[in-house]
């Protein structure tokens, strides 16, 4: 932009023949290039198609004067900045003070002084140089930012779509999060599980923008990935703290809560790693704060990092409320936090007909006032609800047009102390729904496949009764002795069989599942003529798992005293919609 | 009537060294365009146009600073503020006493011509 050695393009206009001879004569002098105009309009005209670097303008002249004219040159110049001289033999200090008024940079008063001139203009060159620098280097930052924007755009479109929110949608959940920025290291997932129920993750990453957005990748692969394979909150936890310990820079970390919802047990199992207290609202009045009793996700190894999730009995009708720091963070106009008293006294004082998220929701936005600009919040409620009221995320999955394998057989089996570390549910899963049709019924598989497996493993191998748990004391004993004898399995093991054909109407999946036990009554175990929906808390618990496959399965069979169990599964092609339970 | 010197040489000598070649061609184009100056001084006395006379006796006074000839300079400021205040008895002296000091500037500015 810039010609060599300060050579500039110079306009000058004057009425005065001599004076402008004078001028024109003295900036070729300097090395200058000259164009000269004798009045403001002629000036105008070259300046439309001659770009001059500094304009020189006679104040009084005809047709139009300098004035006009230096108003019209900086027009047309837009963001150049052209610099503007007055020539005059103006005298007194308020005339010359009218000539920067009326937009003129300086003037130079006659008669003309070669040194001064020359000073002049190397000044203006200069400042003019330094405006086109700032100008360039303006263009070249916003260039940047809406490049960065784009990017973040696109970034955010891939984003969305691995990190989807899943199961969001479903009645039963409440959220917010906030729409202030693309990346504002907050997570929040909810998938369903094959077996029913869901997964909820909630979390809050340390920083902000694309560093907390790429440590969110993964977890939200790990998390759709492992829960619709069925695997437990806990297995998907050490999953992806493994994974975070590995990706993250030292200081950087996820505080977070898993929650497994469980609505045919009417349970909830939680872990809460940093963040603040949640709260369960029991259907009745009362609350239940769950606690963080971990570390965050991503700061302990494999070796340290315990995933044991709280239990909580629940009931249909109650509710779970889980936030990230934001919430207790969030400030107002005199820069006070939220805290956890004015939290515990918004709920405190809820209004029963509300829910508690929309009461905290209302209870932060009217102590921050005005300043919602620094919405930094996440929240969700999960309400437990009646599980048949629950409906199969799975179910509503379109059928794949892939022909996967349909006539096919397997025998996988987990064997000794295996046994105790390994849960192979999650991997026969897999195996089943490499068949397309047998996706949508993920949730009917996995019932299958898991109460096949707890029967062989509790009742054949560590050979537990289940009459153990028809009491309260008896519960907690079963499960008691059942991890003490998991620790001592020598010699056992478990075989799955699966064979799957195609029928006419879809295909038929047959699960044999074997154990080296010595057999259990399994006569005992189903009530005849208990009918599954009238299934309650007071049955046997473990007598409903067998009502389950029965249900489900074509047909259930138990040989040799029980330690092997055959089951038939018929599916059929989706043209309608057949739910659990359809005939 | 005011002390400033007829001609600056040393402001001559300074525009003679700029504008080298052109140097005649400036003092031939500052004589032609006075003289028509002058008789347009005249002119707006006699139309009484006090705006096209302030506004000739400014360019005129430029034009004679510039080439170095001061008190012709003063001259022209005195009758452009004449012409400002709509003072055309005083106008007409001073125009006069421009002519007259015009003859003295043009007769010592030939002697720098080449």
């Amino acid at each position: 932009m810039t010609r060599e050695n300060d050579a500039l393009r110079i306009l000058i206009a004057d009425d005065n023949d001599s004076d402008r001879l004078i001028l024109k004569t003295l900036m070729k002098h300097l090395g200058h290039q000259v164009r000269a105009a004798a009045n403001g309009s002629e000036a105008v005209a070259i300046f439309a198609d001659y770009q001059a670097d500094i304009v020189l303008l006679d104040v009084l002249m005809p047709v139009m004067d300098g004035i006009t004219a230096a108003r019209k040159i900086k027009d047309m110049a837009g963001e150049e900045w052209v610099p503007v001289i007055f020539l005059t033999s103006l005298t007194d200090a308020s005339a010359l003070a009218r000539c920067l008024d009326a937009g003129g940079d300086d003037f130079l008063t006659k008669p003309y002084n070669k040194v001064i001139i020359q000073a002049k203009l190397g000044a203006f060159n200069r400042m003019r140089q330094m405006h086109q620098t700032l100008s360039q280097q303006r263009d070249l930052i916003s260039e940047r930012n809406r490049q960065l924007l784009e990017e973040q755009q696109l970034a955010k479109r891939v984003f969305d779509n691995i990190a989807h929110t899943g199961c969001l949608d479903a009645d039963n959940i409440r959220y917010h999060v906030s729409p202030m920025s693309i990346f504002n290291g907050d997570i929040l997932f909810a998938c369903p599980r094959p077996a029913g129920g869901m997964h909820v993750l909630i979390g809050d990453f340390t920083g902000h923008g694309l560093p907390a957005a790429i440590g969110a990748l993964p977890i939200a692969e790990i998390f759709y990935g492992m829960t619709s394979m069925g695997f437990s909150g806990s297995d998907v936890l050490r999953e992806i703290n493994d994974k975070l310990v590995r990706i993250l820079p030292i200081g950087m970390f996820c505080c977070a809560a898993m929650i497994q919802a469980d609505f045919q047990l009417n349970q909830l199992r939680i872990w809460n790693g940093g963040l603040p207290d949640g709260v369960l609202f029991r259907k009745g009045g009362g609350r239940d704060l769950v606690i963080s009793r971990h570390l965050p996700l991503g700061v302990l190894n494999a070796s340290r990092f315990d995933a044991a999730m709280e239990v909580f009995h629940t009931s249909a009708g109650d509710s779970l409320l889980m936030m990230t720091d934001g919430v207790l963070e969030v400030e107002n106009e005199e820069a006070e936090h939220y805290g956890e008293a004015r939290l515990k006294h918004a709920l405190d004082t809820a209004p029963d007909a509300e829910t508690p998220i929309d009461t905290l929701l209302g209870a932060i936005r009217s102590f921050t006032g005005e300043q919602s600009g620094q919405d930094d919040l996440t929240l969700v409620s999960l309400d437990m609800v009646v599980a048949s009221q629950f409906h199969e995320a799975a179910e509503r999955l379109p059928q794949s047009a892939l022909k996967g394998p349909a006539q096919w057989y397997c025998v996988y089996e987990v064997r000794d102390d295996t046994l105790a570390q390994f849960n192979p549910l999650p991997l026969l899963l897999h195996i089943c729904m490499e068949v397309p049709g047998l996706r949508r019924k993920s949730a009917d598989i996995y019932t299958l496949l898991s109460e096949l497996y707890t029967n062989a493993l509790e009742h054949g191998v560590l050979d537990l009764s289940s009459d153990l748990k028809t009491s309260p004391d008896g519960f907690s004993y079963y499960y008691t002795e059942r991890d003490r004898r998991l620790e001592n399995v020598t010699g056992h093991f478990i075989r799955f069989t699966l064979t799957h054909s195609t029928t006419r109407a879809g295909g038929q999946l047959a699960i044999t599942c074997e154990d080296s036990g010595r057999g259990f009554d399994h006569n005992c175990q189903v009530t005849p003529g208990t009918r599954v929906d009238s299934y309650s808390p007071e049955t046997k618990y473990s007598g409903r798992g067998l009502l389950l496959m029965q249900k489900l399965g074509h047909s259930l069979r138990y040989l040799e005293y029980g330690s092997r169990a055959e089951i038939v599964y018929d599916w059929e092609l989706a043209i309608k919609q057949p739910g659990i339970g359809h005939e | 009537m005011n002390d400033k010197p007829h001609l600056d040489e040393e402001a001559l000598t300074e525009l003679q060294d700029v504008m080298e070649d052109e140097f005649d061609t400036l003092i031939e184009i500052y004589l032609k365009d006075s003289s028509e100056r002058i008789s347009y001084l005249r002119d707006a006395i006699g139309t009484s146009d006090a705006d096209a006379f302030a506004n000739a006796a400014h360019s005129f006074k430029g034009s004679s600073i510039n080439i170095g000839a001061p008190q012709l300079g003063a001259l022209c400021l005195k009758a452009e503020e004449a012409g400002k205040d709509n003072r055309f008895d005083e106008a007409a002296e001073v125009v006069d006493a421009i002519e007259s000091e015009f003859q003295h500037v043009a007769q010592t500015l030939k002697r720098f011509l080449a």
